[in-house]
């Protein structure tokens, strides 16, 4: 089915741009693949009828906090293949080993779990919210309602962040 | 498990999400792990950041729209996150003259 085969060719892509980002040497040619893997995950997330997450995903990530490392590497002159950082062969061979074995305790727990999220309703409350309530009411309604108390603080963290960055990247400390 | 388990776990596509979901982390785990350049650790974090939006995603399929809020603050905690790690790179880079996690071993053993 067109859908079955949409969804693997993107999960596919992003396993495959984070592969790729993880192994380029140049900063800027990782930022370029983490972009694909994060348009990748947002078609995977409209597919999973989280459109407003997919929007965002998009906007926030691929938009603004990748602008934000790509200015960081420009700003630092990092964007040079002239370094070769991945780690020695022995600290390779643990870091995979750790790797591989997290994902097996992940991949094991998901099977092993199957009788409890297997049988999902395939989305088709979700569905019908978004039909009921709109694409971001179905964001909105909770996020103003039942967790306002949680939108208030981050929204203190947010201000804690652009305070904490300025005092951070000052030229001389206060 | 038996071959039927693992077949129904990967027939609905929030399954195969949660598969894929949990490579990607494997692989920004692998980055951090692997790499020295303190920019590229940093974008794996963001990786493992977004694999966990996908298994919220994921999940919200089957549980209702909780999993959506969380993902929305996970976003928001990952901008202030990047923000606040750029500048400290910033910072250090200004000291050191490289982003060479190797190189930093003020508070090292």
């Amino acid at each position: 089915m067109i859908y079955d085969f949409v969804f693997f060719l993107l999960a596919g892509g992003a396993v495959l741009g984070a592969l790729m980002m993880v192994t380029r040497k140049n900063p800027v040619s990782a930022v370029i693949f983490l972009v694909a893997v994060f348009f990748c995950s947002s078609g995977l997330f409209l597919m999973l009828d989280a459109h407003y997450i997919a929007v965002i995903n998009v906007i926030l990530y691929g938009g603004a906090i990748m602008v934000l490392f790509l200015f960081v590497i420009m700003l630092l002159n990092l964007g040079h293949a002239d370094w070769r950082d991945l780690r020695g062969p022995f600290g390779g061979l643990i870091g995979g080993a750790i790797s591989v074995a997290f994902l097996a305790l992940i991949v094991r727990n998901v099977i092993g779990g199957a009788g409890s999220i297997a049988p999902e309703p395939a989305g088709e409350a979700l569905r019908a919210a978004t039909r009921a309530q709109g694409i971001v009411g179905v964001v909105a309604r909770p996020l103003f309602g039942d967790y306002v108390i949680v939108l208030q603080v981050t929204g203190i963290l947010l201000l804690a962040a652009i305070v904490g960055t300025i005092v951070l990247a000052r030229w001389r400390p206060l | 498990m038996s071959d039927g388990a693992a077949l129904s776990v990967l027939g609905t596509p929030g399954a195969v999400a949660l598969m894929v979901s949990a490579i990607l982390f494997a692989i920004g785990v692998l980055g951090v792990l692997l790499r020295r350049n303190a920019i590229i650790v940093f974008m794996c974090v963001e990786l493992m950041l977004n694999a966990v939006n996908l298994t919220l995603v994921a999940f919200a399929r089957a549980y209702g729209t909780t999993g959506h809020i969380l993902v929305f603050f996970v976003m928001a905690v990952a901008a202030a996150e990047a923000a606040v790690g750029l500048a400290i790179i910033i910072a250090v880079f200004r000291h050191y003259e490289v982003v060479d996690l190797d190189r930093f071993h003020l508070l090292k053993w």
